[in-house]
């Protein structure tokens, strides 16, 4: 009877993924088209543009049709999309070389420098957001409370400065100026991103901590919890046994928020520091109007975030047990 | 200290702290003491401080209160003494702790078994695979269906009756030689409360455990208790043994608990002599949540052929379980929710359907009140605000008009005209529950529909208000609905009944028809659930016995939807054929196979 | 009213009580600032590039020589008028639109809600800087982006807040009386969800300072000559390697401003839950 009842539970928990998975890559459809049009429509032309007011119609008329802007929008829609789902999104107008290569040579940076920098934030963060929780209203848990709300509000390129000043001008530890290539050993390079690291995880620690507590202590106000602390559960017991099964969902929640933010938020850390990754080179794609690199950058900024929303979903299905086992 | 003595408090007093900062008590100058094996119950209203009291007896007292003076002697331990660590090994061990809902004192994200035999666990008392048979043997004692998977199963799985029961069985796993129960049953139906009570007594009480049991329920205090504590605002009215508390109470307060716990019947006003038209009537009313499928039915069906008529200046009560969809019946009369099929008929004119196409006055005529006045009256706004609104929007009163109106308003619901600009938030349950009336009442209404206008308010403030509301009906003559899930409350004041059952029309008649046997199953069962105001009722009652085993069922759609629950169930009978719909002498109208002769014998 | 706003303001924790200080010294500074420049915000007044701290000024000079004060008092107004204006307008845009599709009904609630969702699902940043690409960032064009940019985040917290309310009783009792859609949008549902708004109101304004100072210091916000605190961090990012005061100095006042917000809403204590920056 439970075990029949487990089973069901547990096709319609793949169902629930499933849908949940859908769901996502209509968004993402969605999510292109908005970015397309932002990007192609509305600005105007861009073949006027490139060549300035002196050129004459005949001129621009041939660019236009040269770069393919004559053909109607929703042609030029399905033949971008259909470019970037095949790996092609175009060329890079200013680099002169498809946008593919470009994104080829600067994504690794980027994806490296988030792991990096959520292998040192997640640990910490979990541990002061549980820690605050279990202290809480108490000295500890007030004083970081002030530190994590003071540093979410923080912009980087102070926690940046501050760390410059700290440990290339005051201590000379590292290099102010991030250094990253394929032919560094792992030593100098982890050297090199030491600095981008500690920024981007100050920030992101600051934000997954708070979060973290908040979905704690969201379920240390239930009268389970009590009824634990009355069954004679040890504090600790109860935070690992009983608050982290209900307590999970939210916080891979509050994980999968920051880490889309090492990503795509990552632009000014890299901007600063000068690291060769993907948001700087979406800043580049900004400053130059490269639209089609900038469209690129943009959908990947966006497929990560859907994915690790996705990851979160995911997980808080599979942790309920009313989704789990219905 | 005497050696017989199990359980002794001594001047204890519980403290808080306010938003100010100031320090007060909760509970203060608390004594009493009880030996092995004896069962002592804590009664008051709510806020009077039972809970604070129960969960010191575990040496808890909750975030932002703090045991403060006096002694809680258990056994050979003083409570006040011990630190956290001792305190640790006696919770769930020896004294465990049986919450009031089980619903949301269950952990929902693992499985009973999981930690019905955590207490045995965590205090190493047993290997897990022996906690897990005495788990299911626990189970079993309980009247649990499926003792042997049950534990298997998530919260979010079983009844709130079945935790409840779950819940003592956790409590129970370590043989605890003290049990607080704290309110196990006032979440519970009726029906349910009888068959939990009468788990407990079996299971609980028989093992010879020491008990505390909090209630705010005298008549089910009396199955249960030796002792009883009254208590008010923290501090202790009458104690003593529980047949002089029951029978010879000193105490003003235990008198007045006591007779607001008798509801006594209304006489009917007399019925103004209009043509007896109908002032309401609805005909063949199905309704529901979700899309209307092809068959007509929602996708959640609730209602199923409603029929009923309310006279010009009476009053119908409507009585079921919760779930059996008797606010549902308001809100599709009100328009808040359109039927599936059927019609309401307001003075002989149809209703339309929905909100949309009522017309302002259609509106005026029907008025809503809600049980929860807390949640009802809008947290932002005044008092005066709150009955101008209707005034201005009915009947186009503004400016001084309405304000002395509105003054007129609070002089016919008894509240000082000092409140006109009180905001929402500072009164009391049974001052917000007056100011939720009166709002109906300012739109000059026909019918009002209250929905368990008292079920939210403690005993005696209840009684103020179903006693202000017989008043208003018969200085206004005023035609009401009153739905409730308190058979006493709807015999004491109501002309006509209803009886719901999941949805169904069971059992309709005049008040008197439900005095008297025989009655449909169900309001049989409901009828006598009520537990009794003396000891021993819960022994003699017949209610809730276990119904005759029947072969397989129809599927049917329209089978006796009471047929899992029902005790006189006749098997080929009610499992295949739908029930009709057949009058009574004493003057009801029954849908049961069942007629006057078969029922008689029950 | 006054004299219950100084009882509440007395009544804040320490922290609270910072917050609020720096919050009114950032509102004197945006409004009264630029009368108390020392020096003309564009002249270059002193002789050395990236300056300490002086008796003549007080906060050193720039990379041009520039008095850092003077600039700094002048940045701070737009920082903080920008800010402010694209926060009201993006909580205004985004309650509004809660509210209709609370009472509204699943016609209107889905659609606007799937579109709201979608939108919420391209990070801020990189919203902005598709904006700015696509449209440039003069002043007005920069307070429309950030301001559209943080519309879905308002709207889904106003749309959770005001679909609850929209089932509680009262306000099935005013849907029962007849009322209309409006009056239960603004008399009903509204009133109840202001303090929540008015956290989250200060949210976004927090975001939104982040994300033009971001901008800015980008190159892609605020243009010259017009120059917000981030701006200045921009001009003087050659004094990183040696932490100028240039750099310093705006880069906290941004902090001190932002933080200072923060600090005030989770004294007042009804902190809205936003999706971060
Ligand atoms: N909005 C809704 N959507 C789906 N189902 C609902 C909805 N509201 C109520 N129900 C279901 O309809 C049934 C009847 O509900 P209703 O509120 O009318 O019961 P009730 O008799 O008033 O119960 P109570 O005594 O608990 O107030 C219940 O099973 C309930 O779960
Ligand atoms: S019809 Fe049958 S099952 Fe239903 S109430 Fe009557 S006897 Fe019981
Ligand atoms: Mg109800």
């Amino acid at each position: 009877m439970a075990g029949a009842s487990t089973r069901s539970g547990m096709s319609a928990a793949l169902t629930l993924i499933g849908k949940r998975f859908a769901s996502s890559l209509l968004t993402l459809l969605l999510v292109s088209m908005t970015i397309f049009v932002i990007a192609q429509l509305l600005p105007g032309d861009a073949a006027q543009e490139a060549l300035g007011q002196s050129a004459t119609p005949e001129q621009v008329a041939a660019l236009r049709h040269e770069m393919g802007l004559d053909r109607p929008a929703h042609v030029r829609y399905v033949s971008w999309l259909a470019g970037m789902v095949s790996g092609d999104p175009g060329q890079s107008l200013v680099a002169n070389m498809p946008v593919s290569e470009v994104i080829a040579e600067r994504l690794p940076n980027s994806l490296l420098l988030a792991a990096l920098s959520a292998l040192v934030a997640v640990p910490v963060a979990l541990a002061i957001g549980i820690g605050s929780a279990m202290n809480r209203g108490g000295r500890i848990d007030r004083a970081l409370n002030i530190v994590t709300l003071s540093m979410v509000a923080v912009p980087e390129f102070l926690v940046a400065t501050i760390a410059v000043l700290i440990f290339s001008v005051k201590l000379r530890w590292l290099p102010s100026i991030a250094m990253a290539s394929s032919d560094m050993g792992w030593g100098d390079y982890l050297r090199g991103v030491a600095m981008p690291i500690l920024t981007l995880s100050v920030i992101v620690i600051a934000q997954m901590a708070r979060m973290t507590r908040a979905a704690v202590i969201d379920q240390m106000d239930r009268p389970y919890v009590e009824m634990a602390v009355l069954k004679g559960v040890a504090p600790v017991r109860i935070v690992l046994r009983h608050i982290m099964p209900n307590a999970i969902a939210p916080i891979v929640n509050a994980m999968a928020l920051s880490l889309s933010y090492l990503l795509g938020g990552a632009v000014i850390v890299e901007t600063i520091f000068n690291y060769p990754g993907l948001a700087s080179l979406m800043v580049n794609a900004v400053t130059s109007r490269d639209m089609p690199l900038l469209q690129a950058c943009a959908m990947i900024f966006c497929a990560a975030y859907l994915i690790l929303m996705l990851i979160a979903d995911v997980t808080a299905i599979l942790a309920n047990p009313r989704l789990r086992a219905q | 200290m005497s050696e017989a003595l199990h359980v002794e408090v001594k001047g204890l007093t519980v403290t808080a702290r306010n938003a100010a900062g100031e320090v007060f008590p909760i509970v203060s100058g608390i004594d009493f003491a009880l030996k092995r094996g004896e069962v002592l119950a804590l009664i008051g209203e709510s806020g009077s401080g039972k809970t604070t009291i129960a969960l010191t007896l575990l040496g808890h007292a909750r975030p932002g209160a703090t045991i403060a003076g006096g002694s809680i002697r258990v056994g050979e331990h003083d409570l006040t003494r011990l630190d956290r660590a001792a305190l640790a090994q006696l919770r769930g061990n020896r004294i465990a702790y049986i919450a009031q809902s089980a619903a949301s004192a269950f952990n929902p994200s693992r499985t009973i078994m999981d930690q019905v035999i955590e207490p045995a666990l965590i205090h190493d008392l047993m290997p897990r695979a022996q906690a897990e048979a005495k788990a299911v043997e626990l189970f079993r004692a309980l009247a649990l269906p499926f003792p042997d998977t049950i534990g298997a199963r998530y919260p979010h799985q079983l009844s709130g009756g079945q935790l409840q029961r779950l819940m003592a069985a956790m409590a129970l796993i370590t043989d605890p030689e003290l049990v607080i129960l704290d309110e196990p049953t006032t979440a519970l139906d009726v029906t349910t409360q009888i068959e939990v009570l009468r788990a407990f007594k079996a299971v609980v009480l028989e093992r010879g455990a020491t008990a505390i049991y909090v209630s705010h329920d005298l008549a089910v205090v009396a199955q249960m208790a030796d002792q009883i504590v009254v208590l008010s605002q923290g501090r202790i009215r009458e104690a003593g043994a529980a047949a002089q508390i029951l029978h010879a109470p000193a105490d003003d307060y235990t008198k007045t608990l006591m007779a607001a716990a008798r509801p006594a019947i209304r006489p009917a006003p007399e019925k103004i002599a209009l043509p007896a038209a109908p002032l309401l009537e609805i005909r063949g009313m199905t309704a529901g949540y979700g899309k209307i499928g092809k068959d007509g039915r929602p996708r959640i069906p609730v209602l199923r052929d409603i029929n009923l008529t309310i006279e010009r200046g009476a009053t119908l009560g409507v009585i079921g379980e919760s779930g059996s969809g008797k606010s549902t019946i308001a809100r599709v009369i009100a328009g808040l929710l359109p039927p599936a099929s059927g019609q309401v008929l307001l003075d002989g004119e149809a209703l339309p359907p929905g909100l949309q196409g009522r017309s302002r006055d259609q509106f005026r005529r029907v008025q809503l009140v809600f049980q929860n006045a807390d949640t009802a009256l809008n947290p932002a706004h005044s008092v005066g605000r709150i009955l101008a609104r209707p005034l201005a929007f009915y009947h186009g009163l503004k400016g001084n008009a309405a304000r002395m109106r509105v003054l007129e308003l609070l002089d016919l619901i008894r509240l000082p005209a000092t409140l006109i600009d009180r905001p929402i938030g500072g009164l009391s349950g049974g001052q917000k529950q007056r100011i939720n009336l009166a709002r109906a009442l300012a739109a000059d209404p026909q019918l009002i529909l209250c929905d368990e206008v008292t079920s939210a308010l403690d005993t005696v403030v209840g009684a103020a208000i179903l006693e202000l509301m017989a008043e208003l009906r018969r200085e206004l003559g005023i035609t009401t609905m009153f739905i409730s899930h308190d058979i006493s409350t709807v015999r004491a004041i109501c002309d006509d009944i209803l009886v719901l059952y999941s949805g169904t029309m069971v059992e309709t008649g005049p008040r008197t028809a439900f005095g008297v046997a025989p009655f449909h199953p169900y309001t049989d069962l409901l009828i006598g659930s009520v537990p009794e105001m003396r000891a021993g009722w819960l022994e003699e009652s017949h209610a809730g016995a276990a119904p005759p085993p029947i072969g397989e069922i129809s599927d049917h759609p329209d089978l006796c939807r009471f047929l899992p629950r029902c005790a006189a169930r006749v098997d080929g009978l009610c499992n295949t054929t739908p029930p009709p719909r057949r009058p009574l002498t004493k003057g009801s109208q029954i849908l049961c196979h069942h007629g006057d002769e078969s029922l008689c014998p029950l | 009213m006054m004299a219950s706003a100084f009882q509440r303001a007395k009544a804040l924790p320490v922290s609270g009580k910072v917050g609020l200080a720096l919050v009114i010294f950032w509102l004197a500074v945006a409004v009264f600032g630029p009368m108390l420049a020392p020096y003309p915000v564009g002249a270059f007044v002193a002789y050395d590039v990236f300056d300490g701290q002086s008796a003549k000024h007080w906060l050193g000079s720039d990379y041009l020589g520039r008095d850092v004060l003077s600039r700094l008092l002048s940045g701070a107004r737009y920082t903080v008028g920008l800010a402010a204006a694209a926060a009201l307008l993006a909580s205004t845009t985004g309650t509004a639109l809660a509210l209709t599709a609370a009472v509204g009904g699943a016609k209107v609630d889905e659609p606007l809600s799937r579109f709201m969702d979608m939108l919420i699902s391209i990070p801020s940043k990189i919203f902005s800087l598709v904006l700015v690409a696509a449209f440039g960032s003069s002043l007005g064009l920069l307070l429309l982006i950030a301001a559209f940019t943080y519309v879905p985040g308002n709207y889904r917290i106003a749309r959770a807040l005001a679909v609850n309310l929209a089932q509680m009783d009262y306000v099935q009792v005013a849907r029962a009386r007849g009322e209309g859609r409006f009056h239960i949008a603004i008399a009903e549902i509204l009133p109840n969800m202001i303090h929540p708004l008015l956290a989250d109101f200060g949210l976004r304004f927090v975001f939104i300072v982040l994300l033009l100072s971001g901008l800015s210091f980008l190159g892609l916000g605020v243009q010259p000559p017009d120059a917000d605190l981030g701006s200045l961090v921009r001009e003087n990012i050659s004094g990183l390697g040696e932490g100028a005061l240039a750099i310093l100095a705006p880069a906290v006042a941004i902090a001190t401003l932002t933080v200072g917000v923060n600090l005030l809403i989770d004294a007042i204590g009804f902190s809205g839950k936003g999706k971060g920056r």
